[in-house]
């Protein structure tokens, strides 16, 4: 279901250009409106259709097999922290609202700044832990496991 | 030509690609290396980058240790049988024991992980697997990534690596192009790690026309974690471990949600149960060690991936077909009815675009399955990739040469797709290969490896001319034909894909001939593929956009052929269902019980191959054994 934009709704923001992850939404230099410049190569992700501010973003499914007259839209809301999505069958029968959380905290709050925590101590670093383990890995004061403490070897051959 | 060249210096760590591999070693680069310089130079923006750009509905490698629910030794044991015994063990070990960890930061971050309210635990869609709302998975792991980067460059694309001029086979940096400006970036640094991905479109698609972006990997992954990797002269593994994939019909929906939590099973066009006819025969080919029914009815052990799709595809060839996903049961619990529409909105859009177009609703239709064209990637159902060492404490002699994740390159590290042997990574997994890369990588500069690095101007001008050259084909050949894209002297990037996809389908084992292949076929298709290189220098391109398919065809290029002759080398056929040797129709321990080690000359473009030993882990492996999910 290659994107499409619709030519009132489109203010040439370049939202949709910016986020595109195959590099397909640009900008038309005559209309200054923004257009799916490779339909075969949109995995139909609905980056730009979440990203547009005006839902100016639809899209059609692939002409190869889909056939006309369906609509999924969407309403992505970072500050809501949700997504909104219907879903409208061909033939009218289904016609679906669907709701989902995008995110349990105010966006981009949470993220840890890694240059202001304490610095790993030698022995940190040459351990075989990452940042914040054990204690993320596991609840009990153990370690993290081994080939030892687990009671393995590794071998060579077939050994199934 | 008036595009400016750029040059970022002093560069420490820099990350290229920024999936979820990337994103985790630019995350955790900056914990063991608070005064490094830290860059991401990424082909889309990393907000909605790489293979979760859309999101995902679950995350399929997570232990739950701290529930007690797995060890790394079971999770290597399941890998290990799914791939047909083909793994890095120490890898996956390494990377089962640490994946918990990323996981409970991206919760932290505000990932939303549903619950099982009895357990307390998370709530489990299968063994491995775990149910998210998922869609901003990818902006909020990028967030995090951005926080540690010093400077993130989106709409690079990345076409090669710089090498050290001072000391062979080590790396200094990658060049690339930015897709908007034009410009030329050079990036030089002491260390790369590789966080590009795995290739979809580099065989034929099942879709045609306006539907070819319609693939089960995202069109973007254009292989250039293995692009990058094989031109400098990196060695690579398991290359002909190449993925097919069960999915809904030409939507590629993914079914791991319907199969394991709404508990949907498969039937033939007829409604009969299918595949344990095909077992017998399969088991003759394979040998009871790596299919065995009742032992899998019995205990968690699973039934490969590969082999479960060469019942399907033995079906449908004996006239028995479509496969259909049993929905109609499950779907009358409008809860579970919802999970499924979840499901696909969380990461596959297309796919209820799809039923919604043709008015299938799956409460009351059951939906067809199709077998999908081969991908080559190593963090699904599959294993390609770079030859990396592993860790210290984990690697026998033959795997270990000195840096976690580090490939045979020095200063080169992977994660995600890049890394070899290490399949069933998923989106966590991958984090995680990305965060052990990036400890690696700072201790591999504190260590004194990366003094003395030169990289010459002549080096950075030779790439400027070899990147911008498609624009200048076309500039000096568009001319000479009134107008269209026929011209005796090139051929633009779309044409020379479609050449490349239909080289790949008809003599390296795609849908089109059943995914059978042999040494005759291959052969034929090495010498093809030899020309289309050539043709390939003479790839041009109308702009800069046209300029980004040329660059990322050269790397499905490049992957292409070494997943050809990966798969000549390997005189076996060891995944029934991914592919076939017609010329060696069974599974051969005896002589391959090894993995596959390529590399290609960066100077003469010759390929040598080797069997790298194989080993496994032994010892208490099968006490742990949770109860079903």
């Amino acid at each position: 279901m290659p994107t499409f934009v619709y030519m009132t709704r489109c203010d040439g923001c370049g939202e949709c250009v910016d986020i595109c992850p195959s590099d397909i939404m640009h900008i038309d230099k005559k209309l200054r409106r923004a257009y799916n410049i490779e339909p075969n190569m949109c995995w139909e992700c609905y980056s730009c259709v979440k990203a547009c501010p005006h839902q100016a973003i639809d899209v059609r499914g692939y002409a190869d097999f889909a056939p006309l007259g369906h609509s999924v839209r969407v309403i992505r809301d970072e500050e809501k922290g949700t997504i909104a999505w219907r879903i409208k069958f061909r033939n009218g029968k289904k016609d679906m609202e669907l709701l989902a959380p995008i995110t349990t905290k105010p966006w981009g709050s949470a993220t840890p700044d890694l240059a202001k925590v304490p610095a790993p101590s030698k022995e940190m670093r040459d351990s075989q832990l990452l940042f914040n383990e054990p204690k993320y890995i596991r609840m009990d004061d153990g370690g993290l496991h081994t080939l030892q403490s687990n009671g393995l070897e590794i071998k060579e051959g077939v050994q199934y | 030509m008036s595009y400016s060249t750029i040059i970022e210096d002093n560069i420490d760590i820099l990350v290229v690609g920024a999936g979820l591999g990337g994103t985790g070693a630019a995350f955790e680069a900056r914990y063991w290396g608070q005064d490094k310089k830290i860059v991401i130079a990424e082909k889309a923006n990393i907000m909605r980058s790489g293979a979760v750009a859309q999101g995902l509905y679950a995350i399929n490698c997570y232990m739950g240790t701290r529930f007690g629910e797995n060890n790394p030794e079971d999770h290597v044991r399941y890998a290990r049988i799914d791939l047909m015994g083909m793994v890095r063990e120490d890898l996956l070990f390494d990377m089962a024991r640490h994946v918990d960890s990323a996981v409970h930061n991206f919760e932290e971050w505000g990932l939303p992980i549903m619950r099982n309210e009895k357990k307390g635990s998370y709530l489990r869609e299968g063994r491995w697997q775990i149910m998210i709302h998922g869609e901003s998975y990818k902006p909020i792991v990028a967030e995090a990534a951005k926080k540690s980067a010093d400077k993130v460059f989106n709409r690079i694309c990345v076409t090669h690596l710089l090498m050290d001029e001072s000391k062979e086979n080590r790396v200094a940096g990658a060049v690339g192009f930015n897709v908007r400006t034009g410009n030329y970036h050079v990036f030089k640094s002491k260390t790369v790690i590789c966080g590009a991905g795995g290739a979809s479109n580099i065989f034929k698609p099942r879709s045609v026309g306006e539907g070819a972006g319609r693939v089960w990997y995202a069109p973007w992954s254009s292989g250039s974690a293995y692009g990058l990797m094989i031109e400098a002269g990196a060695k690579m593994t398991q290359m002909e471990n190449r993925i097919v994939l069960a999915r809904f019909k030409d939507g590629y929906g993914p079914v791991g949600a319907y199969f394991l939590h709404l508990k949907t099973y498969t039937q033939n066009g007829y409604g009969e149960e299918y595949e344990s006819k095909w077992f017998p025969a399969l088991q003759q080919m394979v040998g009871k060690e790596y299919l065995d029914p009742e032992v899998s009815h019995r205990t968690h052990r699973p039934i490969p991936t590969c082999l479960r799709n060469h019942a399907i595809i033995n079906e449908v060839n004996a006239g028995r077909g479509p496969i259909h996903m049993v929905t109609m049961e499950a779907f009358q619990d409008p809860h579970l009815e919802e999970i499924g529409w979840h499901n696909f909105l969380g990461m596959t859009v297309g796919q209820a675009v799809l039923w919604a177009a043709t008015d299938v609703d799956p409460k009351y239709e059951n939906p067809e399955l199709t077998t999908s064209e081969p991908y080559v990637m190593g963090s699904h159902a599959t294993g390609c990739g770079a030859w990396c060492s592993g860790p210290e404490d984990l690697s026998p002699k033959e795997y270990y040469w000195g840096y976690n994740r580090m490939t045979t390159i020095e200063g080169l590290f992977g994660a995600g797709d890049a890394v070899g042997g290490t399949p069933h990574a998923f989106s966590s997994g991958s984090f995680t290969e990305g965060r052990l890369a990036a400890k690696a990588a700072c201790r591999y500069i504190d260590d004194g490896k990366a003094e003395g690095i030169r990289v010459s101007d002549a080096q950075i001008n030779r790439r400027r001319e070899q990147i911008y050259k498609p624009l200048e084909t076309y500039r000096v050949f568009s001319n000479e034909v009134v107008a269209g894209s026929v011209n005796p002297n090139f051929i633009n990037p779309r044409q020379g894909l479609d050449r490349l996809q239909k080289m790949m389908d008809e003599y390296c084992g795609g849908f089109g001939v059943n995914y059978m292949t042999n040494d005759k076929l291959l052969n034929i298709g090495l010498k093809k593929m030899a020309i289309l290189g050539e043709d390939l220098e003479k790839v041009a391109a109308s702009d800069i956009h046209e300029l980004l398919r040329a660059w990322e065809l050269k790397h499905r290029f490049l992957t292409s052929e070494s997943v050809f002759h990966h798969t000549l080398f390997r005189k076996e056929t060891r995944w029934p269902g991914y592919y076939y040797r017609g010329d060696v129709m069974k599974l051969d321990d005896k002589n391959w019980h090894v993995l596959t080690v390529s590399r290609r000359d960066p100077k003469t473009g010759e390929y040598t191959m080797e069997k790298a030993p194989l080993y496994h882990l032994v010892g208490d492996v099968e006490k742990a054994a949770p109860e079903a999910h």
